[in-house]
């Protein structure tokens, strides 16, 4: 209504003619998903290249934990945001990739990092469609509880097989850098960097595929109403273990990242809190839609580090600057839920929303 | 023979502390449909106030009361706050408002008594085969179960916070003031909370020591059924038995995953948990 009240008092001629040259953003709605989802992820690909020639390498690093991060909370949007169920549990498909990469690497060095993180992607996406169907006939607070258990106790597998996993100390190794045809262009943490970003693109545009097509209107249906949606012929238990399944390989993915990026696998890196941080963070960014997961993952890097910035600024006590991540972290969560539920995304995107009317 | 002697009764007073928090948990899902997941920390603060309030006055028992009534009022500001402003909005969002007080709460734990652990005293004497603090765990989680079945039976206040649970309009109509009904239950259950967390933190508080007793607990409500506190109770002892038995048997690196097993056991026979009535869906 607004706009075309615009329309009106700056003159007729404008009509018309907008009508019959579509704007440069409806054009690329227009193209289909299989195009648009990877040229996008090309563009994105290209900037954070790019920005990794402007940071260091402890930047680099902080790149490339934005993308195993955002790769793992994509996979949480797509199990939560679209098809409703509620894991608390996704630390322990990270921690699953992350031990598979550290092994693969250890005990397999002659295998190329594209052929591991594969073998990585199908090891736990086996694992999703053993808990997927382990808590199919779970939902809500059930599969939450359930999802919480695994969190919880899979770490501790490490500890009963000291040998192979290296008990409390987890794994350490070393990866092959940048290629030596690449040894004064880039260095071997942008490199890194790259590389994880790339994963995490592809597995991206597998995800926003997905969700765009006919899978992902039936997990919106199921979401929306299970009952309904089962009468309507989704076939509710398959669709749901889909769901798992998709999201745990993801999580995965993002564990082998990880691991691949910061050369280790310890145990104490996939606690609850892990699992707890990213449903925060899907949370944080905005259900319900692919951009929120960036933001959640910016937001799940960046909380701690300026959290950590403003501790040495005020040069506050070590208990207090130890705990005032997490603090914030959790009075974001609440005030989100409270005042902005949609989210990062959503608060973004009714911004542009304002702007555009007021224009 | 001997050892199992050991394990069963082990089992029982562990049993005993996961029951209570199991039954926090059910109380106030019943009452709210909400999974507390700041229920360990709620109880967390319990026990720092506690140790904070003994280390003052040198008397165990004074920090004890302490505890209680920090749980009282705590659980009573939580429902005011936090958790009547979500009310009625997606399940999702209670449940992440929650865990971000479980997450603020941790992290003021840490900031005022550091993540240093403390130590901290048993109730009564702890040594030998089920020793007074054993003793005392069973009996005051019997003792609680029996005064929470008097409560809900027995009182008009009861009769009030069930009707005010399980049909709020047809309470409210009938004169009961449903969201005070709410506070009460959220406040009762943190106490219970308080005292699985005085029971379950020694010989050592640390910020994140409720967190296995936590997910303990969840997985004995969720068995239990979560709409029932008698099935809290004897999840919470089922799950205490099989978890120490696993640890003596097995190894103690297990009995998480042990807890997954049972859970998901338990669940795919009963999708609702042991005790729970099929309910019928509306489209």
């Amino acid at each position: 209504m607004v706009s075309l009240r615009n329309h009106e008092s700056t003159g007729q001629g404008e009509q018309p003619r907008r009508a019959s040259a579509p704007s440069a953003a409806d054009r690329w709605r227009a193209l289909p998903a299989l195009v648009r989802f990877p040229l996008a992820a090309a563009a994105a690909f290209a900037a954070v290249l790019a920005l990794t020639f402007v940071t260091g390498p402890t930047g680099d690093l902080r790149i490339g934990s934005v993308g195993y991060y955002m790769l793992a909370i994509a996979g949480l949007q797509l199990l939560i945001g679209y098809s409703g169920q509620i894991s608390l549990g996704h630390g322990a498909f990270m921690f699953l990739g992350a031990y598979t990469m550290a092994l693969l690497v250890l005990h397999q060095p002659a295998l190329p990092l594209w052929l591991n993180m594969l073998i990585t992607v199908v090891l736990s996406c086996a694992a999703g469609v053993l808990v997927g169907a382990a808590t199919a006939r779970l939902h809500g607070p059930y599969l939450a509880g359930a999802t919480l258990a695994l969190a919880v106790g899979l770490p501790s597998v490490t500890v009963r097989f000291p040998e192979l996993l290296g008990g409390s100390n987890g794994l350490a190794f070393s990866t092959r850098g940048a290629p030596p045809a690449l040894a004064g262009v880039i260095t071997n943490t942008q490199w890194q960097a790259a590389a994880v970003w790339l994963t995490t693109l592809i597995g991206l545009v597998v995800l926003a595929t997905i969700s765009a097509g006919r899978l992902g209107r039936r997990m919106r249906a199921l979401r929306d109403d299970e009952s309904a949606a089962g009468l309507a012929g989704v076939p509710v238990g398959r669709t749901k273990v889909i769901a798992f399944v998709i999201s745990a390989g993801a999580g995965g993915l993002a564990g082998a990242c990880q691991a691949y990026l910061l050369g280790t696998a310890t145990p104490s890196s996939f606690t609850v809190t892990l699992s707890l941080s990213l449903l925060a963070a899907l949370v944080l960014g905005g259900l319900g839609s692919m951009w929120g997961a960036f933001f959640g993952a910016v937001a799940l890097v960046y909380v701690e580090v300026w959290g950590e910035d403003l501790a040495h600024a005020l040069s506050l006590d070590s208990n207090v600057a130890n705990n005032l991540p997490i603090v914030f972290f959790g009075v974001l969560l609440i005030l989100v839920i409270l005042v902005w539920p949609q989210g990062l995304h959503g608060m973004l995107r009714s911004l542009a929303g304002l702007v555009r009317r007021g224009r | 023979m001997d050892q199992f002697l050991n394990l069963t009764l082990n089992g029982l007073s562990s049993g005993a502390v996961y029951a209570a928090l199991a039954l926090s948990l059910v109380i106030i899902y019943q009452a709210t449909r909400v999974v507390n997941f700041a229920q360990p920390a709620l109880a967390l603060i319990s026990v720092y106030i506690a140790y904070a309030v003994s280390q003052a006055t040198g008397s165990y028992w004074l920090g004890f009361g302490a505890a209680l009534l920090t749980g009282l009022v705590l659980g009573a500001a939580t429902e005011r706050l936090l958790i009547r402003p979500v009310h009625g909005r997606s399940p999702l969002s209670a449940i992440i408002v929650t865990l971000g007080l479980l997450l603020v709460l941790q992290g003021l734990a840490g900031m005022v008594w550091s993540n240093e652990p403390h130590s901290f005293s048993y109730p009564l004497g702890f040594r030998g085969r089920f020793s007074a603090s054993d003793w005392f765990a069973l009996a005051s989680v019997g003792a609680v179960a029996l005064l929470l079945f008097g409560l809900y039976r027995l009182t008009p206040l009861g009769l009030r916070m069930r009707a005010a649970a399980f049909r709020p309009e047809a309470a409210r109509l009938s004169g009961v003031r449903v969201g005070l009904m709410l506070t009460t239950g959220w406040a009762i259950a943190s106490v219970i909370g308080a005292l699985a967390g005085m029971l379950a933190a020694p010989p050592f508080i640390f910020p994140n020591v409720l967190d296995a007793v936590f997910i303990y607990a969840i997985a004995a409500a969720v068995v239990g059924g979560l709409e029932n506190p008698f099935g809290a109770l004897v999840g919470g002892v089922l799950i205490g038995l099989c978890l120490s038995y696993v640890s003596g048997y097995a190894g103690p690196e297990l009995t998480t995953l042990a807890a997954l097993a049972i859970l998901v056991l338990v669940l795919s026979v009963r999708p609702d948990g042991l005790f729970s009535r099929p309910t019928a869906r509306k489209v």
